[in-house]
């Protein structure tokens, strides 16, 4: 079957200008993203081995408090993927502004959130892998103690790696540098990582401190990972948890697309 | 949705070459980045389906020039058509090819992976596949990386490199070339053929092709030049009618006389005011 040949006269014919999400640049661009990727096997390696050894250096720091890891442990399963992606994404889009070729994909017809849901995609696909294994590990090898699915686990931490890769996309617009680009680490997710309960249940902080966590995206992914320990089904309060950071995720991904510029001085 | 109605350039008595209205069209078009006003109130007409050479000094003024035409300058005042349409229609993304200065492609993508990437941008959907193939096959024979086609861009050499972006702006048969100093940093031979692919892509394909330089030589493999110093433009003209209106044998001494004349009318107004 061949239905190109009718088009050899109108080969000048444009196609289709871009609308607002287009499917096939969207999966082109994921695809692409991806591909980037795989030429550097080693930042793959990185990304999904890192969580596992941590876990696994966690579990053996607590090992005389299986309890205590539980609860760490469930949490970093979401902190994870969050920080991870975060990372990676700030530096992937940072280069793609200053190599020029996000100058050259808006002078395309690519519409603005065609590149941010392939961004978003592409990590997206590697958060699963990453969280899948971690959470594998953790809860098959490691003696993590879950009460629920270890389902809703690896769901958390999906939406998890979708708000860093969020928040990663965003944070980059405001860095002229990979200098500055990896000192937002600490300033955007050091402050969620100390408020979100991990260290201190958030009732024990400081009022005006736990009014801060309440606002903090992170503060319910954590929560939403010790739902799932604690009860045997899906709670209302892993519902609240689990829009809340999916509603997060999505609120900083228009926020990102809203930082592209076509036009730029 | 973009409502897509035909401009009257799409009359079909028209042969291409000879269309009245000329590709690029401005009119006191001026540009600002930060304090610095960059153009000033420039005048000048691309005509269709010709090299139209963009000439000057480093920072003169090209490359913001150029990033006006493509629509990714900011605060452009003044008129400017592009095919038809103000700079910056989201039609125009499709018929325009643009190459930045640096070459922008993805360094850790093998250079059939790169425009296989920016096609799927300009023509996408499974079922343009056999087409995209087809494009991106004959993008890297024109600039002549066949060879080297598997090869990660990031390894290639810098000309090499700007051949590649050079291929992404020719996918999808644009009707206007934009190219920032695409043959800097080439060697004699290369410089020679890409010249010659300008050439054949104005003559077979009717397309305008606009390309900046700053070296003086290239203007003569030109159509057309438009000669640029300090955000003005000092010449319009074809790069015989430059020789001869200034009585100099190259083009480069041309350009020089201009500068000076300018140069000196300047000196002259600040002395009688």
């Amino acid at each position: 079957m061949n239905t190109t040949t009718t088009t050899a006269a109108t080969t000048t014919t444009a196609p289709a200008p871009a609308g607002a999400l287009s499917v096939s640049r969207t999966t082109a661009t994921a695809a692409r993203v991806l591909r980037q990727l795989r030429h550097d096997p080693r930042t793959i390696a990185l990304l999904i081995l890192i969580p596992c050894v941590m876990l696994v250096l966690l579990r053996y720091v607590f090992d005389g408090s299986p309890r205590t890891f539980d609860s760490i442990g469930a949490s970093l399963l979401g902190i994870f993927p969050l920080i991870t992606m975060f990372l990676v994404t700030s530096i992937a889009t940072l280069r793609e502004r200053t190599s020029g070729t996000l100058e050259r994909l808006l002078a395309m017809p690519l519409g603005k959130g065609d590149l941010i849901a392939g961004y978003a995609l592409a990590f997206g696909i590697l958060a699963i892998i990453q969280s899948a294994l971690a959470t594998g590990l953790a809860v098959w090898f490691l003696g993590l103690d879950v009460t629920g699915s270890p389902w809703l686990l690896l769901l958390v931490a999906l939406l998890d790696a979708l708000l860093g890769t969020a928040l990663g996309l965003f944070v980059s617009a405001f860095a002229a540098s990979e200098f500055q680009a990896v000192q937002f680490m600490p300033a955007v997710i050091f402050p969620q990582l100390l408020l979100c309960g991990l260290f201190t249940p958030r009732s024990d902080m400081h009022p005006v401190l736990e009014a801060i966590s309440d606002v903090l995206p992170m503060s319910y992914a954590v929560d939403g990972m010790n739902e799932v320990l604690k009860h045997t089904d899906m709670t209302a309060t892993f519902v609240r948890d689990a829009l809340i950071v999916a509603g997060c995720a999505l609120l900083v991904l228009c926020l990102g697309a809203a930082t592209l510029r076509r036009r730029t001085a | 949705m973009m409502n897509y109605f035909p401009g009257p350039s799409e009359s079909p008595d028209t042969p291409p070459g000879t269309d009245p209205e000329p590709a690029v069209q401005a009119e006191s078009l001026t540009v600002a980045r930060g304090p610095r006003t960059v153009l000033r109130g420039l005048d000048f007409a691309v005509p269709r389906g010709q090299i139209t050479g963009l000439l000057g000094p480093s920072g003169c003024g090209k490359s913001t020039l150029m990033r006006s035409i493509v629509g990714t300058q900011a605060k452009v005042t003044g008129t400017l058509n592009v095919l038809g349409r103000p700079a910056g229609h989201p039609i125009l993304r499709t018929r325009i090819g643009y190459v930045t200065q640096a070459p922008s492609v993805y360094d850790d993508l093998t250079v059939r992976q790169n425009l296989d990437y920016f096609a799927a941008i300009l023509d996408p959907g499974r079922a343009a596949a056999t087409r995209r193939h087809d494009d991106v096959t004959r993008a890297i024979t024109d600039v002549d990386l066949t060879t080297h086609a598997d090869a990660l861009a990031g390894n290639l050499s810098g000309g090499q490199r700007s051949r590649v972006s050079l291929a992404v702006a020719l996918l999808g048969t644009p009707e206007l070339l934009v190219l920032d100093e695409p043959t800097v940093g080439l060697d004699p031979v290369l410089r020679r053929d890409l010249w010659a692919l300008f050439h054949d892509i104005a003559a077979s394909r009717g397309a305008t092709l606009l390309i900046s330089s700053h070296v003086m030589d290239e203007a003569e493999r030109c159509h057309r030049l438009l000669l640029m110093r300090e955000g003005e433009i000092l010449a319009d003209d074809t790069p015989d009618a430059l020789r001869t209106g200034t009585g100099s044998d190259t083009v480069e001494a041309a350009f020089l006389h201009l500068v000076d004349e300018a140069v000196a009318t300047a000196r002259q107004k600040e002395t009688t005011r």
